[in-house]
């Protein structure tokens, strides 16, 4: 052995001389594409973020991804710290960080580095470009090697793409995943993974390690940033965040991918979806297996609407759906309370990476979810782990059940409506309109309103609804699931504000309306009946209203445009009402030639 | 020697072991420091080559993929997985993969990587290399497939591709994982499973991909050209370091054996090149070592009988032996053992340390060539076996073998 240790050392005495001697020139190709590679990596650290949790017992890493200091991590690397963080960046500097939103099925949080405003930040590619081949490389801390919070790099190969790993009950789940042999190891969670050029493609979360000991064994996975992108106006609504499912479940045999069985209350069994239909196309993706369709469904929060194809009896149809929640919001908000005090490993023999906290007892990994949340013994050992927030996260910080941190709901919500009644001044707009104009299909209509009832004269008959008892029966008129109602919503929140319209959220952001368009929604309830209401991202004017009147019933939908002024108020000038499936032809297309608002007897106020 | 009983001790590479960034032998020392120098700037250059043909790696990586199969068979209890891989090998669907228990099923399923699935039929088995060879009931159509005889070789610092299911992680249609790193040994297998030693001894690439995890037994080893340079094997730990190995079987070590089990014949387990039939014994070379009285006794020769093929070679008491067969000896049980996988006919290479210095020697307790030779000497009266004659190559063989002590210096 020691002539082995001894050639060694000879060898790299004879080495270093001779590249002193510069016996070899390396290829200009190779010398650039080093340089391109040292830049790409120069940028992509300064994004990254070595994350702690608050007790600084653990933690994991994350990546910022805009100048205000939102950064991505996974719901595991936060779940315990819920809401305060401490994050270190490559400059060296430890930020206050506070926990936004999380996203415990797909495992990914959102939280906020608080301090800047011009922090540096990730840029994003389009991680369904990414191929099997492509170069990548993982940023983070592994291992919480980093003192001075400097990211570790390892680089790789893509080695799948499209992956689903099982969750564990239905936590931590990861669909459509990028695979990876850039060593992934505990302490990388959270942390971002970037193609050969620096741009963002994943968020690095788990591995596959099984009897190796808890170290990379090269097979890493990322969650996507197509995913990521999709729930992000999710996760800055400051919710517990849920996952969707088409309501149906699907065998893959010898016709294709059957439906082996359907919920009658889903919206995929409304628009036509039956026991024995075979499902060809979801999402923009030919659905092959059971397994394609499960991995795909995974990347979609929940009330997202995707095209669907189907075929029966040799015949293909097309329509959208949307999509439903895995969990209720109790169960799920059940299922992170157990997981923030007794973390699973993600699934069975694989531990999570970033789990890299203070050693303790491997719990049995088969060990079923509880069903009901464990109870709370605050006692001493809980009060001293209960660390006083420092004052930045404080003051981003309000306590809410089924919220991460309501916070930042309640400021979505308040941001969006004092915006809205600036910019259309409707403040004082009142119950009772008049409006008259004429259908896209021909012919007039008249619609009056008072805060007691609602009339619509149309060309195919006169229909009214009473605002009163059971407003789950005054749908009219007839077909268009509830129009009359879905106005007098608008008007109740009109006059009544977020504060006394009944419980308002904000949901995030939503496709709607016949374009399918991404905007904020705010959730409006009353009356047990829920209404979503749509804000433009450029002028934040209300471009939709959704009318639910039950749960498994078709909402009404209501889309506005041309945005004009009617006596000094911007209104929409056109309303489409559709109702069912979105394919079919619309309920109406009503053109406003007059809106008159008769100021109401009760001084309009409230509105916040 | 009988050049019919090539061993697999015996091919050119046997040196480039996990020590492979010492120099070989016998390249001078400048030489071999360049050696080192290259091998780093391989090391360094991945995402350099990666930029301009990356569009070929692209194609590479899909067409490898193409000609690897799902196999699912028996298992799913803890520990054992009900999962391995294999690689197509003609295109009328010979499917090669490693033996083992997953294959212990009527109920065998391989899947292509366009998702359909075959129920397989086991041609034949090497119980040897533990390998297997499936048949798939494909008819009018041609298969993506290897031609083990247009396989490659690799060199160590070579780049390479490992393409296998690991883990299982390519459910249905979905192509298999990829990995990729460098052949950083070309050496002797030396490992065990459990308890178990593997019964191949044979040299292997060894990767610093992890390339043989639960699963990836039967995928690709491949150059960045696409062309298969060896078959991963099972998962198995390194009998010295108790490390997990990532290492594939070279084309060339089972070649014949694929061609055998082709003819549908089983390779027979007493064809084995790993266990020899009439191991050779140190009593057989003349050789004494020290009492092995510690758990670990350095292997130093306490003496030397007359006439015997260790006093032949020139070895002499208080030699410390190092190398078998560039095998590391670091115990008496160590020597006893690596002489002990030779047969009597073998030569025997054996490195020793004397005086600081590394002296290369052969030694061969049976000269088979011999018989014809004369004169015959009378055998040792301390020597039981048949031992006869010194032979011409005995003496050449260490000059040849140990020309210079340069590396050391």
């Amino acid at each position: 052995m020691t002539r082995v240790a001894f050639s060694l050392i000879l060898a790299l005495l004879l080495s270093s001389g001779a590249t002193v001697r510069g016996a070899t020139e390396p290829d200009a190709a190779v010398l650039a594409a080093q340089q391109e590679r040292a830049a790409a990596i120069a940028k992509a650290s300064k994004a990254t973020v070595a994350a702690f949790d608050a007790r600084g017992t653990g933690g994991g890493s994350a990546v910022l991804i805009s100048p205000d200091g939102f950064a991505l991590t996974n719901f595991h690397v936060v779940a315990e710290s819920i809401p305060a963080m401490k994050c270190g960046l490559s400059d060296g500097k430890l930020y206050d960080a506070v926990v936004v939103g999380i996203d415990p099925v797909g495992d990914v949080a959102l939280i906020q580095l608080l301090g800047r405003k011009d922090f540096p930040v990730a840029e994003i590619a389009d991680s369904d470009s990414v191929r099997v081949g492509d170069w990548a490389f993982a940023a983070g801390n592994p291992f919480l090697l980093a003192d001075d919070f400097h990211p570790t790099i390892s680089y790789g190969l893509i080695s799948g793409v499209h992956r689903y790993q099982y969750p564990a009950g239905t936590l931590l789940e990861y669909t459509d995943c990028l695979q990876t042999d850039a060593a992934i190891n505990p302490g990388n969670s959270g942390g971002p993974l970037f193609n050969a050029a620096g741009q963002l493609i994943g968020i690095n979360g788990r591995g596959s390690f099984e009897k190796r000991g808890r170290v990379n064994v090269g097979v890493g996975y990322a969650i996507s940033i197509n995913q990521i992108m999709r729930f992000l106006g999710h996760l800055k609504s400051g919710r517990i965040l849920d996952h969707a499912t088409l309501g149906a479940t699907v065998s893959t045999g010898e016709g294709g991918v059957t439906v082996d069985d359907i919920l009658e209350t889903s919206d995929a069994f409304r628009r036509g979806l039956q026991y024995g239909d075979a499902i060809v196309r979801f999402a923009g993706r030919d659905i092959t297996t059971a397994n394609a369709l499960k991995n795909i469904l995974g990347t979609y929060p929940n009330n997202w609407r995707v095209p669907l194809t189907y075929r029966r009896e040799g015949k293909s149809y097309d329509t959208q759906v949307r999509l439903m929640g895995v969990h209720d919001e109790s169960e799920l908000v059940a299922l992170v309370q157990h997981e923030q005090e007794n973390p699973s490993r993600p699934d069975k023999p694989e531990p999570k990476p970033g789990d890299e906290k203070k050693p303790k007892t491997p719990k049995d990994p088969e060990q079923p979810k509880k069903d009901a949340p464990q109870p709370r013994l605050p006692g001493l050992n809980r009060l001293m782990k209960e660390p006083k927030l420092p004052k930045a996260v404080a003051d981003r910080y309000t306590k809410r059940r089924g919220y991460a941190n309501y916070w930042y709901n309640r400021d979505a919500q308040e941001r969006l409506w004092s915006t809205y009644l600036k910019r259309a001044a409707i403040e004082n707009a009142g119950y009772n309109w008049t409006l008259t104009g004429k259908l896209e299909t021909g012919g007039g209509f008249t619609l009056e309103l008072t805060e007691q009832k609602a009339e619509i004269k149309l060309p195919t008959g006169n229909s009214g609804a009473i605002f009163a008892d059971d407003l789950s029966q005054q749908l009219s008129p007839p077909g268009s699931g509830g129009l009359l109602l879905a106005v007098h919503a608008w008007q109740r929140l009109v006059d009544r504000g977020l504060q006394r319209f009944g419980e308002v959220y904000y949901l995030g952001r939503l496709p709607h309306g016949p374009d399918n368009r991404v905007e904020d929604c705010v959730v409006a309830m009353f009356e047990g009946m829920e209404t979503r209401f749509f804000f433009a991202d450029d002028t934040g004017d209300v471009t939709g209203i959704e009318l639910f009147a039950e749960d498994d019933a078709d909402p009404c939908e209501l889309s506005f445009s041309n945005f004009t002024e009617f006596e000094g108020r911007r209104l929409p000038k056109r309303w489409l009402v559709r109702h069912g499936d979105p394919l079919a032809p619309a309920f109406a297309e009503l053109v406003i030639e007059k809106w008159d608002v008769k100021a109401g007897p009760k001084p309009a106020g409230g509105a916040k | 020697m009988n050049p019919d009983r090539q061993t697999p001790h015996s091919p050119g590479r046997r040196r480039a072991s996990a020590l492979a960034a010492a120099p070989p032998r016998r390249a001078t020392a400048p030489a071999a420091a360049l050696t080192l120098i290259i091998a780093t700037s391989l090391l360094c250059a991945p995402p350099a080559q990666a930029a301009a043909p990356s569009n070929s790696l692209h194609q590479t990586i899909r067409d490898l993929q193409r000609k690897i199969v799902k196999i699912y068979g028996a298992g799913g209890v803890k520990g054992l997985e009900a999962y391995q891989t294999g690689i197509l090998i003609s295109p009328d669907g010979q499917v090669l993969t490693v033996q083992s228990y997953v294959l212990d099923t009527d109920d065998l399923a391989v899947v292509l990587d366009d998702g359909r699935k075959f129920k397989a039929e086991q041609l034949g088995v090497d119980p040897v290399r533990e390998l297997a060879l499936l048949k798939l009931p494909i008819e009018g159509e041609a298969l993506p497939a290897f031609d083990l005889a247009a396989a490659a070789t690799a060199e160590v610092g070579d780049r390479v591709l490992a393409a296998s299911n690991l883990f299982n992680i390519a459910g249905g249609d979905e192509p298999v994982s990829v990995l990729q790193g460098v052949v950083t040994a070309v050496a002797p297998l030396d490992a065990r499973r459990g308890a178990f030693e593997a019964s191949y001894r044979g040299n292997v690439y060894i990767v610093d991909a992890a390339a043989n995890n639960p699963g990836a037994a039967g995928g690709a080893l491949v150059n960045w050209r696409g062309e298969l340079l060896g078959l991963l094997g099972k998962e198995l730990r390194s009998r010295t370091t108790n490390a997990w190995l990532n290492y594939a079987l070279p084309v060339d070590q089972f070649i014949a054996s694929v061609e055998q089990m082709r003819n549908g014949q089983s390779v027979k387990p007493d064809e084995s090149t790993g266990k020899p039939t009439e191991p050779l014994s140190l009593a057989e070379l003349g050789l004494v070592l020290v009492p092995d009285v510690l758990p670990r006794t350095p292997p130093y020769v306490d003496s030397v009988l007359p006439k015997s093929a260790a006093a032949r070679a020139g070895l002499k008491a208080d030699d410390l032996v190092v190398f078998v067969e560039g095998e590391p000896t670091a115990s008496c049980d160590a020597v006893v053992a690596a002489i002990g996988r030779r047969e009597k006919f073998d030569a025997v290479r054996l490195s020793v340390l004397r005086d600081g210095k590394l002296i290369e020697t052969s030694l061969e307790a049976e000269d088979a060539a011999g018989e014809t030779k004369a004169p015959a000497e009378p055998p040792s009266a301390a020597n039981d076996t048949e031992q006869d004659k010194p032979g011409a190559e005995d003496a050449n063989k260490p000059a040849e073998e140990a020309p210079s002590d340069d590396s050391e210096k």
